[in-house]
């Protein structure tokens, strides 16, 4: 029996020659990642090893970016922590306020991630790096802790679904509307404990950007990862970020599939999920008129540069309605920098929003746009759980940045392809 | 034998890690204080009424969302001594077993069991009891590898003893 492109990867980071879904494996890991949140939990936990130290100070990636620059005391507690461990152990990727950016988007954008590696990082969303066709994973900070110290983690073999991508997307539809739709499909558990891996002639079409906010989400559908194949865009993204060539891992003919679900990407319309989970997707025949409060561009789903180019080519010469916040994070100082550059910076604020260093922040009420009791977001984050952005009151909206740009303006949910 | 027998709280699905810590208290790791805000945006008295021992039920689902090992660890200092549910998200389940908080899948369990039933869970045999109605019910059995890292007590145990060896 043939194995997926998952499986493939896994075989040979554990040394076999194959894998079934099912089994047990350890493999070794070419990234373990850590943040301000999870990072200090791993690296109080690596005291009780009795053999100290990393196993390699080039293969872990430490990347304040949750609540900073810190928020308050225990955040700035929780980052020296970080920068300390850093420094004791020489570890080469750690990036200090003003050279990083929202982990996700960072570590593609350094070159840390080649295609047909295995990485695994104490956040949930760790899972994005599939779109460079790498094998990534969301853990705890236990399996970070042992990850750092033996560079080696346990895994179950997962199973996949297979999604066919065909066509392509529509003006002013992107990565986001596609994985919004596919949660919408199979629901927040569809995916569980199973990878989602996407094929087909439609995956050409998608952008790197749009190939990040997919994989990205395969989280909120349950998945243990969301792979795409290595095509020709994806080696002209790691030609222009990475020094590392990878390893290019293709499924077999007669790989075993779960269920194989077909995606018309054609067909896809902007897509909004509304609270209180990634699943509840909508499209704007289902839409009321809704009046939110505020707007978040932003987030290791959303705050890259296709993201911020579609948010402002819908607010150049337009103003966020009256009463609206409108707040536009980039995903990292590079992007933030690019956007300045093509003057995207002076578009959001001459619309009326404004614009943060790069911070994971409002997304899970960190800071930076938290929600009063009732009040409505439209965001371009990943979670619309209750109370994910602020009071239990509160209502998240998840959507694609050309739709929250299109809705800060309009002051209710819109349909950006009327902007 | 290793067992656990409490209280029931129950709640349905999808109970994510958000609800079971919020963000907001994310600043600390520190178990205690976590455990003050445990499930504090679903149950807000449920740490009121939590006595050491106590045991969660859910339907599907359990622990989506975030990859915060600071949920687990909440509900372990809460003093909750087992969740049923009938599945686990992937990260909470790791999780869990990592840093010992015991965890079963039962889907027929967890349709049973009542808020205030009495349960108790061997988790030797993997039965659960109800005894305030007297069903009993099978849980799934953990795989080999997993029950090893358990019966370690948790991965970092595990991972010494085979750097020792």
């Amino acid at each position: 029996m043939g194995m997926t492109m998952t499986q493939k990867i896994l075989a040979r980071h554990a040394h076999v020659p194959s894998v079934k879904a099912g089994d047990l494996i350890e493999a070794d890991l070419d990234l373990v990642l850590g943040n301000d949140i999870t990072a200090p939990v791993a690296i109080r936990e690596m005291d009780r090893f009795t053999k100290q130290g990393v196993f390699d100070k080039d293969k872990i990636a430490l990347v304040p970016d949750h609540f900073v620059p810190a928020k308050d005391i225990k955040s700035a507690e929780n980052c020296k922590c970080v920068r300390e461990f850093a420094k004791r152990n020489k570890i080469t990727n750690y990036f200090e306020v003003g050279e990083m950016g929202i982990e996700h988007a960072l570590l593609p954008e350094q070159g840390l991630i080649a295609p047909g590696d295995v990485v695994i990082g104490a956040d949930s969303h760790t899972c994005t790096y599939g779109a460079l066709g790498a094998f990534s994973t969301g853990v705890g900070s236990t399996d970070m802790a042992a990850g750092m110290a033996t560079g080696k983690a346990w895994f179950k073999v997962p199973a996949a679904i297979r999604f066919n991508l065909t066509g392509s997307l529509n003006k002013l539809v992107s990565g986001k509307d596609v994985i919004l739709h596919i949660i919408g499909k199979i629901g927040v558990d569809g995916a569980l404990y199973q990878s989602m891996e996407f094929t087909g002639e439609g995956v050409a079409a998608l952008s790197m950007d749009d190939r990040f906010s997919i994989s990205n989400m395969a989280i909120e559908a349950g998945g243990k990862n969301g792979i795409f194949p290595v095509d020709e865009k994806t080696l002209a993204y790691e030609k222009e970020h990475s020094a590392a060539e990878g390893v290019i891992l293709t499924a077999d003919d007669d790989a075993e599939y779960v269920r194989t679900i077909e995606i018309n990407l054609s067909e896809i319309k902007p897509t909004v999920s509304f609270p209180h989970l990634p699943e509840n997707a909508k499209t704007f025949e289902e839409i009321p008129d809704l009046a939110i409060d505020q707007v978040v561009i932003g987030s290791c789903t959303n705050g890259r540069m296709q993201d911020l180019r579609q948010a402002a080519a819908i607010l150049k010469g337009r103003h966020v309605a009256k009463g609206l916040r409108c707040i536009v994070i980039p995903a990292t100082n590079r992007i933030y920098l690019q956007a300045l550059k093509e003057g995207l910076i002076e578009t959001f604020i001459e619309a009326g929003a404004v614009v943060s260093t790069p911070t994971c922040g409002p997304c899970l009420g960190g800071y930076m746009g938290i929600l009063a009791a009732g009040e409505r977001c439209v965001s371009t984050t990943n979670r619309n759980f209750v109370g994910r952005m602020g009071d239990t009151t509160s209502e998240i909206y998840l959507a694609s940045p050309a739709t929250a740009a299109a809705s800060a303006i309009a002051g209710k949910i819109a349909d950006p392809t009327e902007y | 034998m290793e067992s656990a027998r409490g209280t029931v709280f129950k709640y349905g699905d999808n109970v994510d890690t958000d609800v079971i810590i919020p963000a907001r208290y994310l600043a600390t790791s520190e178990p205690s204080e976590l455990a003050k805000h445990c499930m504090e945006d679903i149950d807000k008295d449920f740490i009121k009424n939590v006595k050491k021992g106590d045991i969660i039920v859910a339907d599907k689902n359990f622990g989506c969302g975030s990859s915060r090992e600071h949920a687990p660890i909440a509900i372990k200092a809460a003093g909750v001594s087992c969740v049923i549910a009938k599945t686990f998200a992937r990260i909470f389940y790791r999780n869990s077993i990592n840093i010992g908080l015991p965890i079963v899948e039962c889907p027929a369990a967890a349709d049973a069991i009542k808020a205030g039933d009495t349960v108790s869970v061997n988790f030797d045999t993997g039965v659960i009891t109800d005894e305030t109605t007297g069903e009993s019910f099978q849980g799934q059995a953990f795989p080999p590898f997993m029950q090893g890292l358990i019966d370690a007590g948790g991965l970092i145990n595990y991972v010494n003893a085979k750097s020792a060896s």
